[in-house]
């Protein structure tokens, strides 16, 4: 009666000599070792010793009895299993369950049968093997688990030094999120353009993990790369969608809102492509408008079908605009029940203490039911006066000694161009050649923005500003643009940039000429310069940030300078 | 009827598992009983009684001892219900049963020797 499984080492503890010794043979004869001992405390001895892995114990031997060895073996034993079946003619059932009680798994009755103790060692023997397996697994498990931690702590560290290299510390901006949301897939991006507005990105990669957290590196890269060459929100958001589209797999893609905030305009330019309606908070009005989803998220259509067209919307100081991602609104209850828009919106309703907001919706979260998840993120950016805000200094890696001098551009901008090109971060690259312009590169760039901008809406396209003096003009001229740079034929922007000498320092000229029908240049003048209006922003700022500016040819030409002193 | 002292089957069986040591095994099963049998008759405390009853009847029948397994089987009970009565006519009649066992055992080893 060989066994076919791998031999055991099978401990006999029994105090009848011939009952040991018949028991020994009849192990023996199956094919495994034996240990012997006569007593409970030889056993417990034994065991420490030669760890066997399978102990047939008698309940009733002097010194220290079956029950008590068996105790002190399960203890050592610890996890593993060592399966110990007790050798007892006990028939009354209380002693039986006083065998269980001690940790023993199975008896055997006297007189022995051979064959029912292999069958009963056999079965024993697959328990054992089993919790073997499940502890190895277990083991396996936790060492992949502290494997995978370790993998996600380093690509945080990675990541957070590239999502760092933005502004999310910046003053108007609070948001939360889970240290790991990353790994959640949920993405949140701030960074300062040239021309000092803040772009805020909030996305939501499709799936968990490392796969969800991939792609978050190449949109990151995109976004601060693009911002940062004053590249505005359709460029980057076209820019972003070919590129996941390119490396991602098909099914997933990025949930994303995207944002503008421009402090000197006083205005946000919104993208929302598949997030949660985003809002928009009016402080005055306490009214709060929702910044819907109008488009499919970023990698989901190809280049010629997406669309990145924004909306735009007026803000005053303090207003706030708040994003959330879908962790906040399917939180689910008990019953699977989700925490939902309306329960949301009820929370704003509550609110009182505007800073309280994320705690008073975490609060409502927790109060929920739910648990708590570790993809909630939340992000809320408010307007403030633009001085403020302190863009962080542009770093440049030239020496400066090949910086030109002395030079001058011009180009011009047809209407099939202006329909779809943004020649501005072009503009800036050029002139950030120019060393002694970096001082004032803020300014600068903001004025070159707002001059372009003037050129085509109010000059190409003849949109009149004063449409922007409320909240409804003011959408209703940002969809009037599109439409009318969608149906444009002809028209032209013109920019010449003149760079000279001037002593040992230099200057600017910057000069923008439109196609358009021109403007009374006096009665806009004669405005005062400042700045709470939405119309007419942008002379005033023009005004106020370039050393000189004038129109010329009715407002279809202007001129404005920025010069500098000698460089330290 | 020599069937209830000594289960021929069983020893067969046990002949077959212990090969070369089963005389071995029928010499240590009588040193063993002897041992016992002077524990029972020695010993006053039921609870050792008990357990030297219980004992003994585990080894008889596990060696085919039918009826000395059954006689350690009723002193157990009553050693166990703490009724010292009639103990001694018990052990009286183990002793004559383990005397019968003991020759059939000692007819056994020396059929196994020739």
């Amino acid at each position: 009666m060989q066994s076919i499984e791998a031999p055991l080492c099978v401990l006999i503890a029994e105090d009848g000599t011939s009952d040991r010794m018949l028991l020994s043979s009849i192990v023996r004869r199956q094919g495994h070792e034996v240990l012997t001992a006569s007593n409970g405390a030889e056993a417990v001895e034994l065991f420490i010793q030669q760890r066997p892995h399978l102990v047939l114990m008698d309940a009733m031997m002097p010194v220290m009895d079956g029950f008590e060895a068996a105790r002190q073996i399960k203890r050592l034993a610890g996890e593993a299993l060592v399966p110990i079946i007790f050798l007892t003619s006990l028939t009354q059932s209380e002693a039986l369950a006083r065998c269980l009680e001690a940790g023993g798994d199975d008896f055997l009755a006297k007189p022995y049968s051979p064959v029912i103790l292999a069958a009963k060692i056999k079965a024993m023997d697959r328990l054992r093997r089993l919790q073997e397996t499940v502890l190895q697994q277990r083991d396996q498990i936790t060492q992949h688990h502290d494997y995978l931690l370790n993998e996600q702590r380093v690509a945080k560290a990675v990541f957070d030094k590239v999502a760092h290299s933005g502004c999310l510390n910046a003053p108007n901006i609070r948001y939360l999120q889970s240290p790991y949301a990353l790994f959640n897939g949920d993405l949140l991006l701030a960074a300062f353009t040239p021309t000092g507005d803040m772009h805020v990105l909030l996305g939501d990669f499709t799936g968990h993990g490392l796969p969800a957290a991939v792609g978050a590196m190449p949109l990151a890269e995109v976004f601060y790369g693009m911002t940062a060459k004053g590249y505005g929100l359709p460029e980057t958001l076209r820019e972003m969608n070919a590129k996941l589209k390119r490396i991602l797999p098909v099914g997933m893609f990025c949930c994303a809102t995207l944002l503008c905030l421009s402090f000197q305009r006083r205005a946000v330019e919104v993208w929302n492509g598949g997030m949660p309606d985003g809002y928009l908070h009016r402080l005055a009005s306490g009214e709060r408008v929702p910044l819907v989803a109008h488009h499919l998220p970023l990698g989901v259509l190809g280049a010629e079908a997406f669309d990145d067209r924004t909306e735009v919307f007026p803000m005053a100081l303090g207003d706030r605009v708040f994003l959330l991602s879908d962790g906040v609104i399917d939180t689910c209850d008990a019953n699977e029940q989700l925490f939902g828009v309306e329960r949301l919106q009820q929370v704003f309703a509550a609110n009182r203490e505007p800073d309280l907001l994320f705690e008073e919706i975490q609060r409502a979260l927790s109060e929920f039911g739910g648990d708590a998840r570790d993809d909630v993120s939340m992000v809320e950016v408010s307007l403030l006066e633009a001085r403020q805000l302190t863009p962080p200094a542009l770093v440049y890696s030239d020496s400066g000694q090949s910086c030109p001098l002395d030079w001058s551009v011009s180009f011009e901008y047809r209407a099939a161009t202006l329909k779809r090109f943004n020649p501005l971060p072009y503009l800036l690259q050029l002139l950030q050649e120019v060393h002694g312009l970096r001082a004032q590169s803020g300014a600068l760039y903001s004025v070159l923005a707002e001059l372009y901008s003037n050129a085509l809406e109010h000059g190409v396209l003849g949109l009149d500003s004063s449409l922007k003096r409320d909240a409804q003009g003011f959408s209703r001229y940002y969809r009037e643009r599109a439409v009318r740079l969608e149906a444009l034929q002809e028209g032209f922007v013109r920019v010449h940039l003149q760079v000279e000498p001037q002593g040992a320092g230099g200057r600017l000229l910057i000069r923008v000429e439109d196609s358009g029908g021109g403007f009374d240049v006096g009665r806009v003048m004669a405005r005062p310069v400042e700045g709470d209006r939405l119309s007419g922003r942008g002379v005033s700022l023009i005004r106020q940030l370039s050393q000189r500016a004038s129109w010329s040819d009715d407002g279809r030409s202007v001129c404005v300078e920025f010069s500098w002193e000698p460089l330290a | 009827m020599a069937e209830i002292h000594l289960d021929h089957e069983v020893l067969n069986a046990l002949q077959e598992v212990m090969e070369d040591e089963y005389p071995l095994l029928l010499d240590t099963f009588l040193c063993d009983s002897e041992e016992r049998l002077r524990q029972l008759h020695k010993v006053d405390d039921p609870r050792q009684l008990v357990a030297t009853a219980h004992s003994f009847k585990g080894s008889s029948s596990n060696m085919g001892a039918i009826r000395l397994a059954e006689l350690c089987h009723q002193l157990e009970q009553r050693a166990q219900d703490s009724s010292l009565r009639g103990i001694e006519q018990l052990v009286g009649e183990i002793d004559g049963e383990f005397a019968i066992v003991r020759q059939l055992c000692e007819q056994e080893r020396q059929r196994f020797h020739c």
